[in-house]
């Protein structure tokens, strides 16, 4: 038993971290090696020479699009946590007519699928001037109905007695809000701070059609166009793709408990 | 740790104002609810509405006058003598066929890769972490990687294949069904770490009780997974069946990448052709109706599940 479930484990393992394992390996290997059969495991002769052509190229600079991707997906997370903190928090803790059909209306729209909006929020941003610009892929997306619901579940298992005795020794709601449960709630709107960050950074169809220029785009759609501009510089390509990969596998390497657990909770109720 | 569908839920009060010792103006509750609901409206729930609206129209976003139409664009979506007919529905076609060959595979490893990290040996979470990492690349990395490995030529898939005496030349990316096997086996490659850890999660949830109650009993391993495993993830199993069937349907990364919809446009997917029918050709209107189409069609697949859940949950009480 011990040693079948050792080989299984040894299986996957393979299937997981080999691709990735041959992906770094091939963005070091020149333009030949790369594209030869049969393929070499190892570079032959080292180079560098892929990233030196994608970081010096005019029309894919993928330095530029990591830096947008960072920016992009930084300001997200941040949009995210900050309104989804104040509205879960509201909605867990304060009475008020209308609070079970906000709840319901959001909670209602974590299955509504996301092609419905592509269309109509495409013309929105188009009319805000937000076309082509990182603007398109910050704010749209903060809306984030998973994020309401998550927070919510933490806050409401907060004790209350601790944001009693703050209210009786004359807190208001707000200083309440962020003296006693928001640093309370620091594991939390780390986790869901995490998962936006990943999901912005990792977002593919909506940069794909609202970022056209290409100083403009971010990593992901930027990885779509270096396809298309060296569609057999599978050097390129990986290079490409290792950096893009580094960032959220170093996230996910450091916080990978966060990670995980923020998942696993999205299918259950705290 | 309860598990509770999203219905349940919505009823659901908070234990709070009970005690009524912190009592709200109710405009504070909506000050803190302000910036998120601005967020919300303007990006969810107008925009649902809106694109209704849209579907309603000729609308070319490039074009000051975007006539309304009533019901034509519906109706061309659903006339095989027009133009549209046959693009939006072979491209629904695609989407079916990906859902129905990646559901279930998106439900079975998972759950059975769950069921081996259940047990507790040494370096547990090393391997979770491993078999999650694929999910945090993202579809451009993960797609750009596998057409790269699936590469009908220089592919290291084909060589592998050939070191082991088979064919070598099997074109992944450019023939069916070859094609939908390279789809779903990189999607199932990409996305079942997601799956298993919350399958995992639902089954550190099962009470012990209930798994020392069977073993007092004498049941064996196949009848407690099929009396105490199962029912106990029922409510973890809706859950994954409904975001896999949504996420299935809503390909689009992989089928842009790797195949670019080829051959001709068997492996385009509904999404896929939405996009480029909306955003690329700019008949916004066609593609808004056509998404509704395909929305209205996930949804009354979702309701299907639900019954389909509900009903067996019925059966056993």
């Amino acid at each position: 038993m011990k040693a079948l479930r050792l080989s299984l484990l040894g299986v996957l393992t393979l299937m997981f971290v080999s691709p990735l394992l041959f992906m770094l390996l091939t963005s070091f290997k020149t333009r030949q090696e790369a594209g030869r059969t049969p393929p070499t495991l190892f570079p032959q002769q080292p180079t560098m020479q892929a990233y030196d052509h994608i970081f010096h190229a005019s029309d894919t600079p993928v330095l530029r699009w990591f830096a947008n991707s960072l920016f992009a997906a930084s300001a997200n997370a941040m949009l995210v946590v900050a309104t989804a903190a104040l509205a879960a928090y509201a909605l867990a803790r304060m009475e008020f007519p209308g609070r079970k059909i906000v709840f319901g209306l959001i909670v209602a729209t974590l299955f509504v699928p996301p092609v419905i909006l592509i269309i109509p929020n495409y013309e929105i941003v188009g009319r805000l001037f937000w076309l082509d610009t990182l603007i398109a892929i910050i704010v749209p997306t903060a809306a984030n109905a998973f994020g309401v619901f998550f927070l919510r579940q933490f806050f409401l298992q907060l004790p209350r007695e601790l944001e009693e005795s703050a209210f009786l020794d004359g807190a208001n709601r707000w200083q309440t809000f962020w003296r006693i449960v928001l640093p309370l709630s620091r594991p939390a709107l780390a986790t869901l701070a995490l998962l936006a960050f990943l999901t912005n950074w990792n977002d593919f169809l909506w940069p794909v059609y609202v970022l056209f220029s290409p100083e403009h785009q971010t990593l992901q759609a930027g990885l779509s166009t270096l396809q298309s501009a060296n569609s057999v510089r599978y050097d390129l390509l990986m290079a490409g793709a290792v950096i893009a990969s580094i960032p959220v596998l170093v996230l996910f390497v450091i916080a990978q408990r966060f990670v995980i657990e923020g998942v696993s909770r999205s299918g259950l109720k705290g | 740790m309860a598990v509770q569908t999203a219905e349940e839920i919505d009823t659901e009060q908070p234990p709070a104002a009970r005690k009524g010792s912190l009592r709200d103006r109710p405009v504070t509750a909506w000050l803190f609810l302000a910036p998120y609901l601005a967020l919300f409206v303007a990006f969810v729930l107008a925009p649902i509405v809106f694109g209704l609206w849209i579907s309603l129209h000729n609308w070319d976003f490039t074009l000051p006058r975007k006539p309304f139409v009533g019901l034509d664009n519906y109706k061309d979506l659903l006339n095989p003598d027009s133009v549209s007919f046959a693009g939006f529905w072979n491209s629904m076609k695609a989407t079916g066929i990906f859902t129905v060959l990646s559901v279930p595979l998106l439900l079975i490893v998972p759950l059975a890769i769950a069921l081996v990290m259940n047990q507790r040996f040494r370096g547990r979470n090393a391997v979770r972490a491993i078999y999650f990492a694929p999910y945090v690349l993202g579809v451009a990395v993960v797609g750009l990687l596998w057409r790269f490995l699936l590469d009908a030529n220089i592919g290291v898939i084909n060589y592998l294949i050939g070191l082991i005496g088979l064919p070598d030349n099997t074109p992944w990316l450019s023939s069916v069904p070859q094609a939908w096997g390279a789809l779903v086996g990189v999607t199932v490659w990409w996305t079942l770490g997601f799956n298993a850890v919350i399958f995992l999660a639902g089954l550190q949830d099962i009470p012990h009780e209930q798994y020392e109650a069977a073993r007092v009993d004498g049941a064996s391993a196949g009848r407690t997974f099929w009396h105490v495993t199962l029912p106990g993830l029922r409510p973890v199993t809706l859950f994954v069946t409904m975001t896999t069937i949504i996420a299935s349907a809503n390909m689009f990364g992989q089928s842009y990448l790797m195949t670019n919809g080829a051959p001709g446009q068997k492996t385009r997917t509904a999404i896929f052709q939405i996009a480029e029918t909306g955003l690329q050709n700019f008949q916004m209107g066609s593609a808004a109706a056509a998404s509704w189409i395909l929305t209205v069609a996930l949804m009354a697949t979702s309701v299907i599940v639900f019954t389909l859940f509900r009903g067996r949950e019925g059966e056993r009480a």
